[in-house]
C-alpha cells in the first residue's frame, strides 16, 4: 500500500458551551428597540434560561473544533450498507438556500406560493415516474415516517372495505422501523425467514399469509443487498388473499431506471430523499420520506395535497376518505427542493447510470474481498453487499474490532451487526459516487485489517488510536445514564 | 455528469473484474419480467448554470421579505438567524455526516447533541431532553403516546387551543390505535376550559399549549393540579419556544413532558419545514422516551466522551417492542437550535424575548387606538386574536397586492371566529411596519 489515507493532525479540545463564556458577552446582533417597555406581568414572568454568554468567536471556534471531530461523506469514504452515503452535490444546498425557498411561510394565500407548490407537484410527478406508481405524498418527515404513513394507508384501505385485519408480514431481514411502524397501526408483525439464497421464497410467503393478512413489507433489493426475485409470484400470492404489497425503498438507489416497482406487484412504497436523491444526512436528519402509491390507495394519501387548477397550483383539502395530517405542514419541503435540483441535474440517463454504477461498485467490492472475508451470500449483489467476521474469528477478531480499525486507516466503517440473519455481519454499500481508485484504497485497507488481524490482533482490539477518543464506555452510559450536563 | 467519477476504461476494467460483459449484466438476478423496458419520463439534465436559473424563478414565486411583511406566525415564526450560525451550520462534517453509530468518528455530533439536550432542559425547566423528532406536531403525538405506555390508560384530553394542525397530526397517529382523544373547549378569555376534565375517566394525559394558538399564556399550574388530581400526566406542547426566554418554564410549573416546535431557534421557515421537534421530560420518564438520546461517558484513557445510548428503547434493537418507530430524526435542526441559543446565551434570549413582547404590545394597542377589538384578553407572547369587521376581507386582498400579510384569517380553522385574524409580530417587523399596517387597515 502506498501511503495510507488515515493519518494524525492536530485536533484541538473543546470544554462544553457551558464550561466558557462570561455573564455580558454576546454573539448575536439584536434588532434596535424601536418601542416602549410594556411589562409582563410579574406571576408569568420567569427567570429566563440559564444559558451561557459568549461571543461570536467563542461560538464559531467552539462549533470549528467540533466539526473537525466529526467525518463526513465530504471527509471521505462512507461505505454505511443500507443508509446509501453518497455524495451531496453542493448545489443542492444553494437552491435550498434561495430566498424565496428558504423563507416562504406555510400558511400563505397560495397565490404568494407558486414556486414552491409548483416545485411540490412536480417533484410527486417524477418520483411517482421513477417507482412507476401513480401518486405521490411529500409529507412524512423521513423513511420510518414514511413505513408509518404507508401503514396507515393499508388501515385505511382495510377500513373502508369494511373489516380490518390484524398481520402484516416481515422478513427476519427487514429494518427494525418496519416491525415498528406496524404495531403503531395496531397490527402483529408475523416473521417470515429467507431462503438459503437469502431472499423470500414463495413456500415460506404461502405458509403465513391468510384473510386476516393486511399485507407483506418487503425491503427490494433486500437489507442482503439482493433482489427479491419472487417478489411478482408473492404480490399475486398477497394480493389474492386481499392483502396490499409494501415496498421499503430504502434501497431504491440499485435500480432506478431498471425496475418500477409500481409494475411488479407493489401498491405502496416509502422512498429515502436522503439517501436515493443525495439530500445530506445531517448527522441524523432531516431527510424525507415521500410515500408513493397505486391508485386505489390515492384517496387516503395525508392531506392537503397540491393540484394543478388551469396551471396554478392550490392545495386542495378534499380529500374525505384522507388518513389525516403526519406532519403539521407538507413534509420537510428544504430537503425537497435538495432532492428536486438532484432529479434535474441527472435527468433520466443519469439516474439510470447512477444505479448500473451502484451495483457494479458493490459487485467490485465482493468479487475483490471475498477470500478475505467470509461472503455468506455468494450471488451476484446490488447496491450493498454482506461479509461476515467468519475467518477473523479464528484469532478472536470481531466485526466491531476490523470497523474500529477502519477508522485508523481513514474509512467510516461499513453498517455492522445488521441485518441480523447474518451473524458477525459487515455490509458495504459503496455508492456510484466512489471512484474506482477510492474503491481499491478502502479493498487494500481491509486487506490490511485482515492481516493484522491473523498476525497482531491487539491492533485490532485497542483501535482506534487515531480519532478524537478510544473505544467508548457504552455499558455505562446506558446504565448510568447522563443525558444533561 | 460530474457526480459519477468513472471513466469508460474503470468501468471496462471493472466489469472484467466482476466478470459480467457490460452494466446491463449486471442486473442478472432481476427477472426479465421485472426490468423496466424503455426509459424513464423525467425532464433534464439540466446544467448547473440552467438550473441556477430555473430554481431562481421558482424562488422569486414566493412572498417573503423584505419585500412582504408577513404578520402570520401559527407555528412557523420569521426571526433574524446571525450569519455566523448559517455558516457553522453549513459545515460539511456535520452535514454530510451519518447518525453516530461509530461514536470515535462523530464527537462533533454528539457533543453538540449532548449540548443541545442540556440547553433544552434548561429552557424548559425539564430533566432529560431528546436528541430532536419531525416536529413540533408529531412531538405531540409521540408525547401522549408516551403518557398512554407510562400511565397505561386509554384516554387523552387535549385543549382546542392546541395548534389545529397538530391536533389533526395526534388524531391520525390515534386513529389506528383505538384509544381515545377527547378535545377541551376553550373560555371566552381565550385559554382553555378545564371544567370537563372532571367527567372524564381512565385519562393519560392532559395537553395544553402555552402560549396557546391565541397567543394567550395558559394557566400551567392550575392545569397541572387538575391533570395530577385525576392521576394523569401533564403534557405542555407550544409553537414559539422564543416565549421561555421571558415567561416561566413549564417543568417549574409541574409539566411532566413539554413537547413543541424549536424552528424559532435559528432556522429558516421553508415552507414549513423541516422545523424541529422538541421532547423533554422529568427523568422518571427517561426510558419510555421515543428516539434518540446522547450521554456522556469515558473512553479507555478515562477521557470524556459521548455516546448514542438507552438504544435498548429504539426500534433497531427493539423492534415491535420499540417506544417509537423513529430512526432519522432532525439533528442538523437540533444543532442549528444549539448554536443560535449559544449565540444568544442566557442574557440575549431574555432580551430577544422581551422585544417580542413589547412589539406586539404596541402594535395591539395601536390597533384597540385605531377603534379594532382585541378578541381575548388573557396576556399573550407574540401573537395576538383582532377582530376586523366584516368586509375587512377585501381589506386584506387590497392589503396582499401592497406586500402586507394582515394577519391568519381564523374562521378555516375556528368556524365560530369568522372575521378574526391571529397576527404576529417578531423582532425583525419594525415600529414603522406596524404603523403602515394599522394606517392601511384603518383606511
Amino acid at each position: 500500500m502506498k501511503e495510507l489515507l488515515g493519518t494524525k493532525g492536530l485536533l484541538l479540545n473543546e470544554p462544553l458551551l457551558w464550561e466558557k463564556g462570561k455573564k455580558g458577552r454576546r454573539g448575536f446582533s439584536l434588532p434596535p428597540r424601536d418601542v416602549g417597555s410594556f411589562p409582563v406581568e410579574k406571576e408569568l414572568a420567569g427567570e429566563g434560561p440559564d444559558f451561557p454568554d459568549l461571543s461570536e468567536i467563542d461560538v464559531v471556534r467552539h462549533y470549528t473544533r467540533l466539526s473537525q471531530w466529526n467525518f463526513g461523506v465530504d471527509t471521505g469514504m462512507y461505505p454505511l450498507g443500507s443508509c446509501t452515503m453518497k455524495y451531496n452535490p453542493k448545489t443542492n444546498e444553494k437552491q435550498a438556500g434561495l430566498p424565496g425557498l428558504s423563507g416562504g411561510h406555510p400558511l400563505l394565500p397560495a397565490s404568494l406560493s407558486q414556486g414552491g407548490l409548483r416545485l411540490m407537484f412536480e417533484l410527486e410527478k417524477h418520483l411517482a415516474e421513477i417507482t412507476g406508481m401513480d401518486a405521490t405524498t411529500l409529507q412524512p418527515a423521513a423513511g420510518a415516517h414514511g413505513d408509518l404513513t404507508g401503514m396507515l394507508l393499508i388501515h385505511a384501505f382495510h377500513k373502508s372495505k369494511g373489516a380490518q385485519r390484524s398481520k402484516i408480514i416481515i422478513p427476519d431481514t427487514a429494518h427494525g422501523t418496519n416491525p415498528a411502524s406496524a404495531v403503531l397501526c395496531g397490527y402483529k408483525p408475523v416473521p417470515v425467514s429467507s431462503n438459503e439464497k437469502g431472499i423470500l421464497s414463495v413456500e415460506a410467503i404461502s405458509q403465513v399469509v391468510d384473510e386476516d393478512t393486511a399485507g407483506i413489507m418487503i425491503t427490494n433489493p433486500n437489507t442482503l443487498g439482493l433482489f427479491e426475485e419472487n417478489i411478482t409470484e408473492i404480490a399475486r400470492m398477497v394480493h389474492s388473499k386481499g392483502g396490499l404489497v409494501y415496498c421499503d425503498g430504502a434501497n431504491l438507489n440499485a435500480v432506478m431506471g431498471v425496475v418500477k416497482m409500481g409494475e411488479i406487484g407493489v401498491d405502496v412504497m416509502h422512498l429515502n430523499l436522503h439517501k436515493t436523491f443525495s439530500t445530506p444526512h445531517g448527522g441524523g436528519g432531516p431527510g424525507s420520506g415521500p410515500v408513493c402509491v397505486k391508485n386505489h390507495l390515492e384517496p387516503f394519501l395525508p392531506a392537503p395535497r397540491v393540484v394543478e387548477e388551469g396551471g396554478r397550483y392550490v392545495l386542495s383539502e378534499d380529500y374525505p376518505e384522507s388518513v389525516g395530517k403526519v406532519l403539521a405542514f407538507y413534509g420537510n419541503f428544504g430537503v425537497m427542493v435538495k432532492a428536486y435540483s438532484y432529479i434535474l441535474s441527472m435527468g433520466p440517463e443519469n439516474l439510470k447510470k447512477a444505479s448500473q454504477l451502484a451495483v457494479l461498485n458493490a459487485n467490485y467490492v465482493k468479487e475483490k474481498l471475498k477470500g478475505t472475508l467470509h461472503l455468506p451470500y455468494d450471488r451476484p449483489c446490488m447496491h450493498e453487499c454482506v461479509f461476515s467476521d467468519k475467518y477473523q474469528m479464528t484469532n478472536k477478531v470481531a466485526t466491531l474490532d476490523m470497523a474500529k480499525r477502519l477508522m485508523d486507516y481513514g474509512f467510516h466503517p461499513p453498517t455492522v451487526y445488521f441485518p441480523l440473519v447474518v451473524h458477525g455481519a459487515i455490509m458495504v454499500e459503496p455508492t456510484e459516487t466512489e471512484s474506482m481508485e477510492d474503491l481499491d484504497q478502502f479493498i487494500e485497507a481491509f486487506k490490511a485489517v485482515a492481516k493484522e488481524a491473523q498476525e497482531d490482533p491487539d491492533l485490532l482490539y485497542e483501535a482506534p488510536r487515531n480519532c478524537k477518543v478510544r473505544r467508548l464506555d457504552e455499558t455505562t452510559a446506558a446504565r448510568k445514564p447522563c443525558l444533561a450536563g | 455528469m460530474r457526480y459519477l467519477p468513472h471513466t469508460n476504461e474503470d468501468i471496462a476494467s471493472m466489469l472484467q473484474a466482476v466478470g459480467v460483459k457490460d452494466l446491463d449484466a449486471l442486473f442478472s438476478t432481476v427477472p426479465e419480467d421485472c426490468r423496466l423496458n424503455g426509459d424513464l419520463d423525467l425532464p433534464g439534465p439540466l446544467s448547473e448554470w440552467e438550473l441556477n436559473h430555473h430554481m431562481e424563478t421558482l424562488s422569486s414565486m414566493m412572498a417573503v421579505g423584505p419585500e412582504y411583511k408577513v404578520y402570520i406566525g401559527a407555528g412557523s415564526y420569521e426571526h433574524f438567524i446571525p450569519a455566523s450560525v448559517s455558516y457553522l451550520l453549513g459545515r460539511s462534517e456535520f452535514v454530510t455526516s451519518y447518525t453516530p453509530y461509530q461514536p470515535e468518528m462523530s464527537q462533533g455530533t454528539l457533543q453538540a447533541i449532548y449540548e443541545y439536550q442540556t440547553l433544552i432542559t434548561r429552557l424548559l425547566g425539564m430533566e432529560v431532553a431528546t436528541a430532536s423528532h419531525y416536529d413540533g406536531a408529531t412531538a405531540l403525538a409521540e408525547s401522549l403516546l408516551m403518557a398512554i405506555r407510562s400511565t397505561k390508560r386509554t384516554k387523552v384530553a387535549v385543549s382546542s387551543l392546541i395548534h389545529p394542525l397538530y391536533r389533526r397530526v395526534v388524531r391520525t397517529y390515534f386513529e389506528p390505535t383505538g384509544y381515545e382523544v377527547l378535545e377541551l373547549p376553550y373560555l371566552k378569555e381565550g385559554v382553555t376550559d378545564l371544567a370537563g376534565l372532571k367527567e372524564i375517566n381512565d385519562l393519560a394525559a392532559v395537553a395544553i399549549q402555552s402560549p396557546n394558538f391565541f397567543g394567550c399564556i395558559e394557566e400551567l399550574q392550575e392545569t397541572a393540579q387538575e391533570a395530577h388530581d385525576k392521576g394523569a400526566l401533564f403534557v405542555v406542547s407550544f409553537t414559539e419556544a422564543i416565549a421561555y426566554g421571558l415567561l416561566k418554564n413549564p417543568g417549574g410549573q409541574g409539566a411532566d413532558i413539554v413537547c413543541g416546535e424549536g424552528q424559532s431557534l435559528g432556522i429558516p421557515r421553508a415552507f414549513g419545514g423541516p422545523g424541529l421537534g422538541i421532547l423533554a421530560s422529568k427523568k422518571k420518564f427517561m426510558r419510555s422516551l421515543p428516539g434518540r438520546l446522547v450521554g456522556q461517558t469515558k473512553d479507555l484513557d478515562g477521557k470524556r466522551g459521548f455516546v448514542l445510548t438507552l438504544a435498548t428503547r429504539e426500534q433497531h434493537i427493539r423492534r415491535e417492542k420499540a417506544t417509537s418507530n423513529i430512526c432519522t430524526n432532525n439533528s442538523l435542526c437540533a444543532l442549528a437550535a444549539a448554536m443560535y441559543m449559544a449565540s444568544l446565551g442566557g442574557t440575549g434570549m431574555r432580551e430577544l424575548a422581551c422585544l417580542n413582547h413589547d412589539k406586539t404590545e404596541y402594535l395591539k394597542a395601536e390597533l384597540m387606538g385605531a377603534g379594532f377589538r382585541i378578541s381575548f384578553e388573557r396576556p399573550t407572547f407574540n401573537e395576538f386574536v383582532v377582530k376586523f369587521p366584516p368586509s375587512f376581507e377585501d381589506t386584506y386582498n387590497r392589503l396582499l397586492e401592497k406586500g402586507i400579510v394582515a394577519g391568519l384569517p381564523l374562521a378555516p380553522y375556528y368556524p365560530e371566529l369568522a372575521d378574526h385574524y391571529l397576527l404576529c409580530v417578531t423582532e425583525i417587523i419594525s415600529r414603522e411596519d406596524m404603523d403602515t399596517l394599522v394606517r392601511e387597515v384603518k383606511s
